[in-house]
Order: C-alpha cells, then sequence, then structure tokens
C-alpha cells in the first residue's frame, strides 16, 4: 500500500495541471465567494441572509474544478494507457483506487482548507460593509463560532467527498468527458429538477437525496429548521453517494479489462 | 470513419466541398454509438419527466391569498386570453348608446386588513399606500369575469391612468390625489370607442387614451369603481408555488360631482361586488360597499381588475427535462470535437479539409441541426402531452397562445442548439474532454442554478448574471409576461428574467459566436 501511495503521489505531483486545477479550485472558489459577498445588498437590516453561507458562495462553483481534477486522475491515465502500466505493477486493483483516493483526499483538503478559509476571510471583511455585520445584529464570522466553525470545517469535506464522488464516477465511466459530465449533470441539474417536481412533497425528498442540496446544508448557520435536511445527516447523504460511486467504480475496476 | 476521408482527398474547397465536409461528420456523428444514444435518451428523459410532472403535479388545493385562504378556483380569461383578476367594487347605472360619465375624485386612501379578530370583523391597521390601488371610472362589456373594460383611474402611488382590457395601460397626469389636488376623471362612449380624459381643475381636459372595445352592445354597465390588491408574491418557481400571505387591503375612494351625459336610463345607482367566486383568493373585501351623500359617492373594494401573474402553472414547468438533456447535449458536443484530438482523427479531419475553419463549421452545422431536431421532438412533446395532463389532473394551467407554445418549443429548440455549439466550440479551445464538459456545463448550468433554482444570489446581482452569461438564452421559457402595473415578485427565481425571451437568447447565440470565433483562430494557429 505504502508503494502504492508513493506511485499515485509521484503521478499527480508530477502532472503540471494537478497543481494548476488545485490552484483554480481554490482561486476561483475565493473569487466567487468574494463577489456574492460583496453583491448581497441589506441596507436597513433585517434580511434574511446566513453571513456564513454567503461567504462559502463559491463552493458552488470549486467543487466544479475538484470534480475535474479528481475525474482526470483516473481517466487521464486511460486516455493514454498508463493505467495498464499501473494495474500491471500493482495487480492488487482496489489498492490502486484506494491509493488514489487518499492521495486525492489530501490534496483537495489542502486546497479546500485554502479556499475555504480565504472565502470566509473575504466575507467577514466584505459583509459588514453592506448591511451584513456584528453592528447589525447577525453573528461575526469567527472561527470561535460554533455554527461558522461547522460551515466551513464542513464545506472542506464537501470538496473532499465531490472528489470521492467524481473519483469512483470516473472509475465506473473511464471516458473523462462523460465521468465529468454524469457528476456534474448530478450535482447541478437534480436541484433544478427539484423545484420543478409538481409537488412539495417530491420536491423535498429531491432536495434530501439530491448530493449538492444536501451536502450544502453543512453551510447553514441560520434557518436551520427550513432546512429539507440538518447539516451533518446532508453531509452523510452526499458521503453516502460518494461512498456508493466508489463501490460501483471499485466493483467495476475489478471485473472488467482495463 | 478513414473510408470517408480517404475518399475526400479530391475535394476543393466550395459548395460542394462544404456538402462533402457536413456529409463527413453526419457520417462521424451518427456512426459512434454513444452519441446516438445520448440523443435518443435526451429526448425520451425530456418527453418522460414533462408526462411526469403533468400526471403528478399537485397545486395545493388552498392557497393563503391575500383575503384570507382560497381553494382551487377557475381563473378567469381576459379578452387577450391572459389569466387576470377581475375584482372590484362597482358602483354602476345602464348605459344606452352613446354618452359620457365625470366626476371629481377628491381622496383615494387604503387599510390593511392584518388579521381578524376573535368576534370576526378585521383588524384595520394605519392606512398604508399601495402602488396600484384603483378607483374612477370604468365601462365594461359584461358582467362575467374577465369581460372586455375601458377604465380611467387614479392611483395609489403611480398618477392617474388609463387602462383597458387587463394588459392596457397609459399614464395620465402624475401625482397622489386628495383633497387639495382633486383628479377630474371622463369616460366618453361613441359606438365601440372609449375615451378617457383627465383634468387638474375640471376645466382644461387632456385625452389620455381612444380605446376601442370590438362588438360592444348597446346597454352596458357603467360606473364608479374602487380596488386594492394585496401584496401578493409567487413564492417559488412552477407549481409549488402558492401566493404568498400577503395582507388585504381595501382602497377608499371620494367621487364629487359626478355628472351624466347622453343615454342614461333609469335613474337608480346599483352597488355590486364583482369576483371570482367565493372560492377566488381576491374577494372584495370585509368593508366594500358604497355610500351616497349629496352628489358624491365613497367607494370602497378590495382586489385587481389586472393581468394575474401569480396565480397559476406557467406551462415551461413541463420542460424540466430540458436540463437533463443539456447535461447530454453539451458532453456529446464537446467530445464531438475532443474525441477527434483524442483519437488522432483531427489530423485526418484536417489533411482532407485543409481550410480549418470549414471544417469546424461542417461540425457546428451538422451538431447544430441534430440538436435542434432533437429539441423540437422532445419539447414539443413534453409541451403538448403535457398540457392535457396538467389540466387532467386539476392544475390551473396559465393560459398561452399557441404562438407563445410555438416559441417555447422553438426556441427550447434553438437553445439546445446553441448549447451544443457552444460546447463544441469550447470543445476546439481546450481540445480536453473532461475540461471542456466542465467548462460548457459550469457557463451554461450553474448561473441558472444559482439565479434560479436555489437562488443563492441576491436578486440584483442574479438579474446581471443571467443578462451576461450563456444562461441568458434560458430567457425563453419564460411564458407570463411582467406587467408594469401589477406589483409582483419579478425575479429569475419566480420564473421571470431580466432578458425578452429572444434577446436571451441572441445573448447566448453571441457566446456561441465568440467561442466559435476562437475555437476557428486556434484551430488555424496551433498544430492538430
Amino acid at each position: 500500500m505504502t508503494e502504492s501511495l508513493h506511485a499515485e503521489w509521484t503521478k499527480l505531483r508530477t502532472l503540471a495541471s494537478t497543481f494548476w486545477l488545485l490552484l483554480a479550485a481554490a482561486a476561483v472558489t475565493v473569487a466567487v465567494s468574494a463577489a456574492a459577498a460583496a453583491a448581497v445588498r441589506c441596507p436597513s437590516g433585517g434580511c434574511a441572509d446566513d453571513p456564513a453561507k454567503i461567504s462559502l458562495t463559491g463552493i458552488d462553483l470549486g467543487q466544479a474544478v475538484v470534480a475535474v481534477l479528481a475525474v482526470m486522475a483516473v481517466s487521464g491515465e486511460y486516455g493514454t494507457g498508463m493505467i495498464r502500466l499501473t494495474l500491471t505493477a500493482t495487480p492488487r486493483r482496489l489498492t490502486v483506487l484506494a491509493a488514489k483516493a487518499a492521495v486525492l483526499t489530501c490534496l483537495v483538503l489542502a486546497a479546500g482548507t485554502v479556499a475555504v478559509l480565504g472565502s470566509l476571510l473575504a466575507g467577514g471583511l466584505i459583509l459588514p460593509g453592506h448591511g451584513i455585520g456584528p453592528s447589525h445584529g447577525y453573528p461575526a464570522i469567527s472561527a470561535g463560532d460554533g455554527p461558522v466553525l461547522r460551515a466551513g470545517f464542513g464545506s472542506v469535506l464537501y470538496l473532499a467527498l465531490i472528489a470521492m464522488l467524481s473519483l469512483g464516477a470516473a472509475t465506473a465511466m473511464r471516458e473523462a468527458a462523460v465521468a465529468i459530465g454524469a457528476v456534474l449533470g448530478l450535482l447541478y441539474v437534480l436541484p433544478i429538477i427539484a423545484v420543478f417536481a409538481g409537488n412539495a412533497t417530491l420536491s423535498r425528498h429531491l432536495e434530501q437525496i439530491a448530493p449538492m442540496t444536501a451536502g450544502l446544508a453543512i453551510q447553514a448557520t441560520t434557518g436551520l429548521n427550513g432546512l429539507p435536511i440538518s447539516p451533518w445527516a446532508g453531509l452523510g447523504v452526499l458521503a453516502a453517494w460518494a461512498a456508493g460511486a466508489l463501490v460501483l467504480g471499485g466493483l467495476l475496476l475489478r471485473s472488467r479489462d482495463a | 470513419m478513414t473510408a470517408i476521408v480517404s475518399s475526400r482527398t479530391q475535394a476543393g474547397p466550395g459548395r460542394a466541398g462544404f456538402a462533402r465536409l457536413l456529409h463527413a461528420e453526419w457520417t462521424k456523428f451518427r456512426t459512434v454509438r454513444g452519441w446516438v444514444i445520448a440523443v435518443i435518451v435526451a429526448v425520451l428523459v425530456t418527453v418522460l419527466l414533462g408526462l411526469f410532472i403533468g400526471s403528478h403535479s399537485h397545486v395545493a388545493p388552498c392557497t393563503t391569498g391575500p383575503n384570507g385562504p382560497a381553494c382551487r378556483y377557475v381563473i378567469p380569461t381576459g379578452p387577450g386570453g391572459e389569466s387576470v383578476t377581475d375584482t372590484f367594487y362597482f358602483v354602476h347605472r345602464r348605459l344606452t348608446g352613446d354618452g359620457s360619465i365625470t366626476a371629481e375624485v377628491t381622496s383615494l386612501t387604503e387599510v390593511t386588513e392584518s388579521s381578524q379578530t376573535l368576534n370576526g370583523r378585521p383588524v384595520r391597521t394605519k392606512p398604508a399606500v399601495v402602488p396600484w390601488s384603483k378607483a374612477g371610472l370604468i365601462i365594461t362589456a359584461g358582467a362575467g369575469q374577465g369581460s372586455a373594460y375601458a377604465a380611467v383611474m387614479v392611483t395609489g402611488r403611480h398618477g392617474t391612468r388609463m387602462q383597458w382590457n387587463y394588459t392596457g395601460d397609459t399614464p395620465g397626469l402624475a401625482g397622489r390625489v386628495s383633497a387639495a389636488s382633486p383628479r377630474w376623471l371622463r369616460l366618453t362612449r361613441a359606438g365601440d370607442v372609449i375615451t378617457g380624459y383627465d383634468s387638474a381643475g375640471g376645466t382644461r381636459w387632456t385625452k389620455i387614451g381612444t380605446v376601442t372595445l370590438p362588438g360592444l352592445a348597446q346597454t352596458i354597465q357603467a360606473g364608479l369603481f374602487a380596488t386594492s390588491p394585496g401584496g401578493t408574491q409567487r413564492t417559488s418557481q412552477g407549481v409549488t408555488s402558492a401566493s404568498g400571505t400577503a395582507a388585504a387591503t381595501d382602497a377608499t375612494a371620494t367621487f364629487d360631482r359626478v355628472g351624466l351625459h347622453g343615454g342614461w336610463p333609469g335613474s337608480s345607482w346599483t352597488g355590486t361586488s364583482l369576483h371570482g367566486g367565493p372560492d377566488s383568493p381576491y374577494v372584495t373585501g370585509h368593508e366594500a360597499g358604497y355610500r351616497r351623500e349629496g352628489g358624491g359617492f365613497t367607494v370602497t373594494g378590495s382586489g385587481d381588475i389586472a393581468p394575474d401573474v401569480t396565480d397559476g402553472v406557467p406551462i415551461d414547468t413541463l420542460l424540466a427535462g430540458l436540463f437533463i438533456a443539456l447535461v447530454a447535449v453539451l458532453v456529446a458536443g464537446a467530445q464531438f470535437m475532443t474525441a477527434e484530438y483524442r483519437r488522432g482523427l483531427i489530423r485526418a479531419t484536417l489533411a482532407a479539409s485543409p481550410r480549418r475553419g470549414q471544417a469546424l463549421a461542417a461540425k457546428a452545422v451538422v451538431l447544430g441541426a441534430v440538436t435542434f431536431a432533437a429539441g423540437l421532438a422532445a419539447a414539443a412533446g413534453a409541451v403538448l402531452i403535457g398540457i392535457p395532463l396538467l389540466r387532467a389532473s386539476g392544475n390551473p394551467v396559465y393560459p398561452a397562445t399557441a404562438l407563445t407554445e410555438v416559441r417555447l418549443i422553438a426556441g427550447t429548440a434553438a437553445l439546445a442548439a446553441v448549447f451544443a455549439v457552444f460546447a463544441l466550440a469550447v470543445g476546439a479551445i481546450v481540445r480536453h474532454g473532461a475540461g471542456a464538459v466542465a467548462v460548457a456545463i459550469t457557463a451554461v448550468i450553474l448561473p441558472y442554478l444559482l439565479t434560479a433554482a436555489i437562488p443563492v444570489l441576491p436578486a440584483g446581482a442574479a438579474d446581471w448574471v443571467l443578462r451576461v452569461t450563456p444562461a441568458a438564452g434560458f430567457a425563453i421559457r419564460q411564458v407570463i409576461p411582467a406587467y408594469r402595473q401589477v406589483a409582483a415578485s419579478y425575479t429569475p427565481s419566480t420564473d421571470f428574467f431580466p432578458l425578452a425571451p429572444w434577446t436571451g437568447l441572441a445573448v447566448t447565440c453571441a457566446w456561441a459566436a465568440l467561442a466559435l470565433a476562437l475555437a476557428a483562430h486556434f484551430l488555424r494557429r496551433r498544430d492538430a
């Protein structure tokens, strides 16, 4: 396993795209979060806005970059034929997948931490100037605040779970474009379908099982009663999706020719 | 595929050459099983989801309207075929043949009925200003809900206006009416032509507008009216929407020196509460009625005479499956280009067509045509079969004209085609499948998701996002027009887009054109 980890780490580390994608994930997340915070206007106070959630809006876009990174970690090998070499070197195929998952998780956790800290910092600086700050009766965005800590820590975990979901999907589908289409479709389209679903009960159930709406419940620090699913349960739903994708990918990896 | 490429080597430039390029690209598309399956699945998913929504939609049987809970009722339809609210208090007389009515309005005040006390009486709170409270003179073509009419009126915040047939609206004098600055109103009828005038002092009259109500009967009802809309809002998109819990308001207007000229037989005024029945979300209010004092009247009413944009299921709801189909279309569109790079086929393609722009154009035409045809089949199926299903399951469907249905179906197909070409161009720029698909999906679907479906962006920012991103084209879905004379929440999350349908589509086309131009540039400059 140690050799596998080392091999996967070397493969990812030596790809120029890995560094750039991680940088892009963090940069895009912070940029969109700052833009969202700057766009909020609450001149007279009393808005139903959630300061932490607004500050973490960039995760919505950053997850797409993370998904690309995770998909490329597998599909890139299929595209170049490298996968045959990898599987010859490590015939225990699940070990390969586990090593990839471990290395990827570490990288995404690191980039995600930077992204989340940057976003919360930007939100904490920008929001009070737009009527959403401690002087307007909103909780301050600080690491000492329990719900904010949960939102920030949860968002980092969210990105890591998105990486796992994408890794599993890519292992199952192999083709990069199809895998990324499936992952982003699942993330972005299911919430739209939930809106149009036709009746309130069905909409709510869809929001509870859609990986994005359920997983991002972790970002809520106000109005928890109005959420379709409680924060940690929501992240659990996303974890279930990721686990399911990894299991499916692992089974197919074991049973198929590379 | 290689056979086609080798047969192409003799083809020169020109029309015949381009036709052969088209044929080559069409062959490439139809022989990749995954893409054909993706297109077929996209069509099926769109149609089936449309049918599912049509048969499983369930608008809550009772919603909280501005005048209390309202249960399922028939939304009236105006002369132009649109959904309307036709609720007001009417103090009227018969008018036979030509004639005119004149009155001086000296006040218009509103109260909010916020709730009811134990003994059933409404609690009246401090006077509220309702921007579109209305009182004035009206000529109606009939007594039924949604009848044709023409009216001149004073309003809460929008000055004097002439309005007709629910959607027509022309401003007159500005300013709020008061005893110190009264407003004189006049409505004249000559045949089926109605003319509205206003005046600040009753001597110098200004014509606001002239309206023809075709087929107006010889004897009609005309007189004074008052009405005041509650602040009802669409709370969410699609069929899960319910009227917001907005307080009902009553408007009371004082009319002095009511003067009649022409054929007004009889001598008695009648007061009538016009509304869509006890189940309508609008009733004319607890205080509705009128009092006569000398030559003057005090009239109180609640409701609105205007288009209804808040009730009823918009038919674009049936096209929810489009978003799933779009993912398939964007993946296939990007891959149509990036697969050539991955397999090295691009070198053969460009050897056969040294004019690289033409090769790209041929791909765009084939992809656009295939997606448009598939989109047409999918949208037509979902909408045309979905509407009867939606009605059959008891949902109030927002009426759409045939032209609107055609625009929705053809526009959706065009939108899918333009998005596909956009993805193709991104594929040619990025040359990498995963990157191209990720860029295309985040550029097309994410802006819509964040502004309309789960609105995390504030309304002003959301409007800008839907003006400038490729997602602007989703405006083609809007089937309920936004009316300035109806105060409602016109935001993307309530199915109202900042750009007009075709303008929005033009923005998306501009993005696709820009991406194609960049793609052609890079295709020429870079080695394949």
